[in-house]
């Protein structure tokens, strides 16, 4: 496993909040040179420790106004198939996050709508048919924070 | 406030964090001095927050991840600033979420393996103030993890 000194740890916190900046202002802000940062933002890349980027959009103010958290259980009269409802839960393209937990719920799901009645239309819709799909708990989206870890 | 071509631009930019400027505009089929001048509006408008480096906790030898669900004590009227305070505190606490529903808050925690994540549990999230009731749904994997926006 990768060995991550101070400076990694700084020049991870940093990205994570903020990785649209050059490496050479990066770097200034770390007190590295701009090949030293690239060097490091690459180490971490190719160890996978950066897994991906994300563009950060204000959803309220594209109209999206509602985030739900969907916990949902599938039904196990018959036999489901695991690949045939991440498949199709995947292709909703509401739905922003699908994952397999173990639990009280086998799916946990993040969902945007433009407000309440959009909402229930994706969930009447688009959940409710999937195959498999079961008894389903909504949590409306109140605040939201990210934390830097322990890093 | 947007048009299409703002939408197109976002939409490129979404689906893949790391292009140029340049880059984008081409996708988008304009010049890059247009998308220049359409993302710095958008920017100004708070639509843009920015570009953020995802994590992979796991790739740092952090392989639990564990959602709890948590329903307060609401009778003590400062519960939920009390208690969001002292979990913003725990260092494996990544995420913090609060909720309209049958769930209050919900925190995202990761350790390093079950014993560690015990050891979380006990030392820093039973003592958390006015916790009533606690769920745990452990990760098992991620199927989507886009959290983009239907644009």
């Amino acid at each position: 496993m990768i060995e991550l000194d101070e400076t990694d740890r700084r020049l991870l916190k940093t990205l994570a909040r903020d990785a649209g900046q050059s490496t050479g202002v990066l770097g200034r802000r770390l007190g590295l040179s701009q090949p030293a940062t690239w060097r490091r933002i690459k180490r971490l890349e190719e160890a996978g420790v950066i897994r991906s980027r994300q563009l950060r959009l204000d959803a309220e103010k594209l109209g999206f106004g509602v985030t739900v958290f969907l916990g949902v259980k599938l039904a196990l009269r018959g036999r489901v198939s695991l690949d045939d409802f991440e498949r199709a839960v995947t292709a909703i393209p509401e739905v922003q996050t699908v994952e397999h937990v173990l639990g009280l719920y086998d799916y946990r799901l993040r969902v945007v709508a433009r407000d309440l009645p959009d909402f229930e239309r994706v969930l009447r819709r688009r959940i409710m048919t999937l195959p498999g799909a079961g008894e389903v708990e909504a949590n409306v989206l109140l605040s939201e924070e990210r934390l830097a870890g322990p890093l | 406030m947007l048009d299409d071509a703002d939408r197109r631009l976002l939409r490129y930019w979404q689906a893949e964090p790391s292009l140029s400027q340049g880059e984008l505009a081409e996708r988008a089929g304009m010049t890059t001095g247009r998308a220049v001048r359409r993302i710095a509006r958008m920017q100004e408008l708070g639509i843009v927050q920015g570009v953020s480096a995802v994590i992979d906790w796991a790739a740092l030898g952090y392989a639990v991840e564990v959602s709890l669900r948590i329903t307060l004590d609401k009778t003590q009227g400062n519960a939920f600033d009390a208690f969001m305070a002292e979990a913003r505190k725990v260092p494996e606490v990544i995420e913090l979420q609060t909720f309209l529903g049958r769930v209050d808050v919900r925190l995202s925690i990761i350790a390093r393996d079950m014993a560690h994540y015990q050891q979380i549990y006990r030392a820093s999230i039973l003592t958390l103030p006015h916790i009533s009731e606690i769920e745990a749904l452990m990760h098992v994997a991620r199927i989507k993890a886009s959290e983009g926006l239907p644009l």
